[in-house]
């Protein structure tokens, strides 16, 4: 209990930190996730902007990016983090390798919730005379909003999950905590603390999403 | 009347399903001309091609060959803004109904008044009227899965009608529906052309909504127009096999084969079929003749069917006794009633 106390000071800076870390690479993530999700399937073959070229191009970019374990692509990212956002260690660039992976991610779960919206549905919209990006704004992303906020949960919990390893290229967060001051100095104290802080925020979010998500479906 | 919508030699034709095999022909060269403000019908079976000829009148599928004039315009020929701005002018129902299910019934209708930039007010006033139109008055605030499929298919034809088109689609509209619901979706759509003055270009399997609504039909089979004329003319002449199988989906056709078969053995004497249109002639100056002629005989197969509000009967009857007695009788029931004998 004393210990607790001790370490509580800590435990709150590093949950503040994964949190930053979720959040700032959510934010990066998401967006690219929409865009390069909603890309795929706006292009595809009978889509409302049909661009064979494009959508090849993202697909096989998808498609090697997704599948590398987290743990390489963090470690492999370090010189386009060191164009892009100035370094290649620290908690910045574990953002930008998050934002960068969770927008492979997000891109996927993206075009899985789009793919099941009746496509008459959109073909009622384009025969109103709607533009492609108003049927994106105002049917594609509205019509899948339900599922999309539950995709968006699950990612968000993946990126809690790859937030956990910033410690490797320096970056700090309840992951480097636990591994740090609980793993490698026999603290199982710290260890536990760390991962109950994260069940219970990986909690919450999932509550948020299913209330959010059954809000918009009307469920 | 002036020709409205009229297709030139159309053809539309998709990409094989597996390479190297041959393009699958939608439509095939077909020529159509529909007039200002009818309803014109385009009956034909599953994959007959009529809901890619449908869709290339409003181009959300670019012909392949030929041309389409909506209008002034040869809207097969725009692309873009121009073909969009034209999209606008030409409304469109399905069978599904296709609403959105983000958005009130409200926020359906206004949806085509936001694509030609109405402004707000304006826009509120005329989802009100279009509802009141429909009979929807008060459930503008409803979600579309708490209407049932009449009423959201009422709204498909508010959102179809709110940009002020001048032709109306009708892809399978009334196809979801039970028959009664079928019957007030229809007179709904009779009225949109009868009080807006909205020409309507109905896609159906099902012959009832053609006798109910269209003046003139054109039967497709395998992506071409085999038969075209008005409703009743192709009711009670259809020269085409397509065209007469569906007729008998609503006429009480001649009896044939196996019903012929069990009409004989139920019934005495000689069959005959009477058959009348509206020009004056009827069932009556047959059976007249008969009984002046003091032979018996009963009604055994057949009806009086209501087209377009004209009329067309098809009645076979059975004859007992002289048989001179009844060719002469026959032969004096003159013109616009054919009687013939079924051997």
């Amino acid at each position: 209990m004393n210990e607790l106390v001790q370490i509580l000071p800590d435990l709150l800076e590093q949950t503040g930190i994964m949190l930053w870390i979720v959040a700032a690479s959510l934010l990066f993530g998401g967006i690219g996730g929409l865009v390069v999700g909603t890309g795929l399937f706006v292009t595809r073959t009978g889509g409302v902007l049909q661009q064979p070229v494009v959508w090849w191009v993202l697909n096989v970019l998808v498609n090697t990016f997704r599948p590398i374990p987290f743990i390489i692509f963090l470690a492999a990212m370090q010189p386009l983090g060191r164009l892009v956002v100035g370094k290649g260690i620290g908690t910045e660039y574990a953002i930008f390798a998050i934002a960068l992976a969770a927008t492979f991610g997000i891109a996927r779960i993206v075009e899985q919730n789009l793919v099941s919206i009746p496509s008459g549905v959109i073909e009622a919209a384009r025969s109103t005379g709607a533009s492609p990006w108003r049927i994106i704004r105002t049917v594609i992303i509205p019509e899948a909003l339900g599922p999309l906020v539950l995709g968006f949960t699950f990612a968000i919990i993946a990126i809690v999950d790859m937030s956990a390893v910033a410690g490797l290229v320096g970056g700090q967060g309840l992951g480097n905590y636990a591994i740090t001051y609980g793993y490698r100095q026999f603290d199982p104290v710290v260890t536990w603390s760390a991962l109950v802080v994260i069940v219970i925020v990986v909690q919450l979010i999932q509550a948020l999403g299913n209330l959010l998500a059954r809000r918009i479906l009307r469920r | 009347m002036t020709q409205h919508i009229v297709l030139d030699r159309v053809s539309k034709r998709f990409p094989p399903a597996k390479r190297g095999g041959d393009p699958i022909v939608a439509v095939d060269d077909v020529s159509l001309s529909i007039e200002q403000g009818e309803v014109f019908g385009i009956i034909g079976y599953s994959g007959a091609g009529k809901s890619t000829l449908v869709r290339l009148i409003n181009q959300l599928e670019p012909v392949t060959e030929g041309a389409i004039r909506v209008g002034d315009v040869e809207i097969s020929g725009l692309r873009g803004k121009a073909l969009r701005e034209q999209q606008t002018r030409i409304g469109m129902i399905f069978q599904r109904f296709n609403l959105l299910h983000s958005r009130t019934v409200a926020g359906n209708v206004a949806y085509p008044l936001e694509v030609v930039g109405v402004p707000r007010a304006e826009r509120r006033r005329r989802v009100e009227e279009l509802l009141e139109f429909v009979g929807l008055a008060g459930r503008a605030d409803a979600y579309p899965e708490q209407l049932s499929g009449g009423q959201q298919q009422r709204v498909g034809i508010a959102r179809a009608l709110a940009a002020n088109p001048q032709v109306l689609l009708a892809d399978e509209a009334t196809s979801a529906l039970d028959p009664e619901t079928t019957a007030e979706v229809l007179d709904l759509l009779a009225r949109v052309n009868r009080e807006l003055g909205v020409t309507i270009v109905v896609i159906t399997h099902e012959m009832e909504v053609i006798t109910r609504i269209a003046d003139r039909v054109a039967v497709m089979e395998a992506g071409r127009v085999v038969e075209t004329g008005s409703t009743y003319d192709v009711f009670t002449r259809p020269t085409t096999d397509v065209a007469k199988r569906f007729v008998a989906t609503v006429v009480r056709a001649l009896p044939e084969g196996d019903e012929l078969v069990a009409l004989r053995a139920q019934h005495e004497g000689r069959l005959f079929t009477i058959s009348f249109t509206d020009e004056g002639a009827s069932e009556a100056r047959v059976f007249g003749a008969l009984a002046r002629a003091g032979v018996d005989f009963n009604l055994v197969h057949g009806g009086v069917d209501d087209i377009q509000g004209r009329v067309y009967g098809l009645l076979t009857i059975a004859v007992r006794g002289d048989a001179a007695a009844i060719d002469a009788a026959l032969a004096q029931i003159g013109p616009g009633v054919t009687v013939e004998e079924q051997r």
